[in-house]
């Protein structure tokens, strides 16, 4: 048998492209290797799971095996890939070599950690995965009180569902307003006003001091010298793309791995997917990018070179308690400009010469998306 | 009037309610949407999409 493409990572990023690459490649050997149990589940479900009423379990999709028939295709569960050697073409496993045609690097992110003191700084659990769900889920009883650090879009999705589901929340983040690296304050206000409305506390402009285990609870003690006592401490401040293997092997890597318009790393026959890359100087943790990217990849990796386009993609907040979606801008200088009453407001990023470059719509302007998203630039046009 | 769900992440398409945000009128039949359209949630291509049962 011919070596097979091989795809690291089952996450969204590496089973969409798999679909996608059985559409056009029916016979193509194909290899995934993934440090997880391989059943699929869809990620943006882990922010929505516990007001849906949903275990780690209930979150599958597709088991393991339904997957393999669906794919066509070996997946080498619970495996962690040690190295990888461009020139010979294969990934070393298990300390065993296996050799690939093409390699797509499909690795998705971590989870980022912030120094904190204390001895209960060690109990602080993160999501970013199915079994961390389980984790949190098993440790987080009915009605227990709840941390979260980072009022970012994962904290504020975790907050929502977790305050819906009957929990006590509390959002702390250094931040004067929740989501304020992507609304204007107004609608970050909407959303904080929103959230409380469903019992959210918030405790803006601090950061955690320190966390200490005071029995059967947690004591957070914050930057501005106040306390609280919680069961359970979420930390969602933020993803970092995952690099290392592909750096290890020589592979340039900035923030994340940098690709080409083919989504084609530095080695020949080297590709990266989703979480783990960076387009045009920018990392693009959503879901959205990968749907079009995957398609041209998988066009690509079938023999017709296709360049990935990126355009105008809106985030959607899965916040119910203020509808929020935001298109992001660039990070060129402008301003907002914010009109409505809230909770409805519709904000616009121009930049110093009054062209649109992001929009951000809240509450029932959530509805005007087609009118916006035709304005807005794309995030990288391939040349 | 047929209900249509994403087999990626769920989202459901209901021919009766259409989608208004994305120009697509109440009503509008599944086979009248372009195959170029795609989910809004995940990007998911028409072809990735299952009518649901009634």
């Amino acid at each position: 048998m011919s070596a097979p493409l091989t795809i690291l990572g089952s996450g969204h990023a590496g089973i969409t492209l798999a679909r996608d690459l059985r559409k056009l490649a029916p016979d193509l050997p194909l290899r995934l290797i993934t440090r997880e149990d391989g059943h699929y589940y869809y990620k943006p479900d882990l922010s929505k799971a516990f007001a849906a009423g949903k275990d780690a379990d209930g979150l599958i999709k597709n088991p393991l095996e339904q997957l393999v028939e669906q794919l066509k295709a070996e997946v080498l569960v619970r495996k962690d890939v040690t190295a990888i050697d461009p020139a010979a073409h294969a990934v070393q496993v298990d300390g065993e070599w296996l050799p690939y045609s093409k390699l797509v690097l499909a690795t998705g992110a971590d989870v980022v950690r912030l120094p904190i003191a204390g001895d209960a700084a060690a109990e602080v659990l993160s999501v970013n995965d199915r079994e961390d769900y389980g984790r949190f889920r098993s440790l987080l009883k009915p009605g227990a009180s709840v941390l979260i650090i980072g009022a970012g879009l994962i904290g504020c999705e975790f907050a929502n569902d977790l305050a819906a589901s009957g929990h006590a929340v509390r959002v702390v983040d250094i931040a004067a307003w929740p989501l304020s690296r992507l609304l204007p304050e107004a609608q970050g206000r909407a959303l904080q006003e929103g959230l409380g409305k469903l019992g959210v506390t918030w405790q803006l402009g601090a950061s955690v001091a320190s966390l200490d285990r005071v029995g059967g609870s947690v004591e957070a003690r914050f930057s501005d010298d106040s306390r609280a006592t919680v069961d359970v401490v979420l930390s969602a401040v933020g993803l970092r793309p995952r690099t290392r293997l592909a750096a290890d092997a020589g592979i340039a890597c900035k923030a994340g791995i940098v690709v080409d318009d083919h989504l084609q790393t530095s080695a020949a026959d080297v590709y990266a997917l989703g979480d783990c890359i960076e387009v045009n100087g920018r990392l693009l943790p959503y879901i959205l990018p990968i749907a079009n990217a995957s398609r041209a990849l998988a066009a690509t990796l079938a023999g017709t070179p296709t360049k990935a386009k990126f355009p105008a993609m809106p985030v959607i907040v899965k916040t119910p308690a203020c509808p929020t979606l935001v298109n992001p801008p660039p990070p060129v200088a402008g301003s907002w400009e914010v009109t409505g009453t809230a909770p409805d407001l519709e904000a616009v990023y121009k930049d110093e010469s009054g062209k649109p470059l992001g929009f951000a719509l809240t509450g029932a302007a959530t509805s005007k998306r087609s009118q916006y998203v035709p304005l807005m630039p794309a995030i990288h046009e391939p040349a | 009037m047929r209900k249509w769900r994403c087999l990626i992440c769920d989202f459901e398409y209901d021919e009766a309610k259409g989608l208004p945000e994305e120009g697509i009128a109440p009503g509008t039949r599944w086979e009248d949407i372009p195959d170029s359209w795609t989910c809004p949630d995940c990007g998911a291509s028409k072809a990735d999409f299952d009518m649901v049962p009634a």
